[in-house]
């Protein structure tokens, strides 16, 4: 096989580190992927060690109602996916069978369900803690991991529709929140350096949708309320972001009415790890066999 | 205009305070305005004055006092 003329994606394929399914972005993992992923996993925890998180794992659906109340179809519609399931008689049994062998629409008669894919760790998360009533005085500090989806499909591989994200939100006092964001600025810096990975942190937006969406991403750049790890994976011009570093002021505080001890709006902030995009930043790096890396990185990630 | 424009403020922005108590170069954002209200403002402004704001003016400054958000209405109606 030709290494010089085949893509990043076709050469994961050729050597099982990921698996084609025939869609664009939703891909089976390997092993030696797998053991990346665990061994980063393995590295974060190490890294908020001290830190005392509260720890949740998610499904990767949530709630359709609070989804709904989260005002995610306000910003970014094109991205959301919900599931359906089939919900009719007997007779639209047959018509739905009828359907899928002659190639016709199936699908039109699926109602939604109570669930939708979840697009970002910390969506499920707010409802929580809101339901736990007002925080403590030194608010509160989650680790959280979901599968999230969103529909962008690509064929560059660090652009999946399906994948995991890990967490830390924090939730308090504005201070708290800016604060937690500069040490995870600072911690981010070492991370990618002990992966060994190229890297520059710069100021980014969210893909709000449509017109309304362009001033939202403009004034979310002008306060700077969002950072991004990058790493050049399919290309160094538009580098990948790995990680994001947010500053939410009270938005999701005030949506969902979390109160911080002394009863005000409390504001929140989050640090994400694409967790897919920095395994794929590693074999971009440092090779798709991973026996070939650096010891250091090896040593890192346990491998 | 400036009239309009604060009724529009009064009907999108959702402020604490009346839009008539707000001087014309007061920084709307200070006064409360969200992002997200700034958007339904946007698009008010759009329809009731029946002009369409471009790209390079869809940005927080546009819409951050009543005299900038006048600012930006003339010079799309002059261009018109």
């Amino acid at each position: 096989m030709c290494q010089a003329c085949d893509s990043f994606l076709d050469r994961l394929f050729a050597k099982g580190v990921l698996h084609e399914t025939g869609v664009d972005g939703l891909y089976g993992r390997g092993q030696a992927f797998e053991a990346v992923i665990e061994g980063m996993d393995r590295l974060i925890t190490r890294l908020a060690e001290g830190d005392h998180a509260e720890v949740i794992r998610f499904p990767p659906g949530m709630n359709r109602a609070l989804f709904e109340k989260s005002g995610y179809m306000k910003n970014f519609p094109q991205l959301a996916g919900t599931v359906h399931s089939f919900a009719g008689s007997e007779k639209d049994h047959l018509a739905l069978l009828d359907n899928i062998h002659n190639g016709g629409d199936w699908t039109g008669g699926q109602g939604a369900t109570d669930i939708v894919l979840t697009p970002a760790a910390c969506y499920p998360l707010y409802p929580i803690v809101a339901r736990r009533g007002q925080l403590a005085p030194e608010g509160g500090l989650f680790d959280i991991q979901s599968y999230c989806f969103r529909h962008e499909p690509s064929k560059d591989p660090a652009r999946m529709q399906m994948f995991r994200m890990r967490e830390f939100v924090r939730i308090g006092l504005p201070e708290q929140a800016a604060s937690f964001r500069e040490s995870w600025l600072e911690r981010a810096r070492g991370f990618a350096e002990t992966l060994e990975l190229p890297h520059h942190i710069d100021v980014a937006n969210d893909p709000f949708f449509g017109r309304a969406g362009r001033m939202m991403a403009s004034s979310q750049r002008e306060q700077a309320l969002k950072f991004e790890l990058l790493v050049p994976i399919e290309s160094t011009e538009n580098p990948t972001a790995c990680q994001s570093f947010n500053y939410h002021q009270d938005h999701f505080g005030e949506l969902w009415g979390i109160k911080t001890a002394s009863g005000e709006t409390a504001h929140t902030a989050c640090v994400g790890f694409g967790m897919e995009r920095l395994a794929l930043a590693l074999f971009k790096h440092h090779g798709i066999d991973t026996n070939g890396w650096p010891t250091s990185v090896r040593a890192a990630l346990s491998l | 205009m400036l009239d309009t424009i604060r009724r529009l403020v009064d009907e999108q922005g959702r402020l604490a305070v009346a839009a008539e108590a707000i001087g014309d170069n007061a920084d709307l954002y200070a006064t409360g305005l969200t992002s997200f209200a700034a958007v339904q403002l946007m698009l008010a402004l759009e329809e009731t004055f029946d002009v369409e704001f471009p790209d390079r003016m869809l940005n927080r400054r546009s819409f951050s006092s009543i005299a900038s958000i006048a600012g930006c209405l003339h010079e799309l109606k002059e261009a018109a």
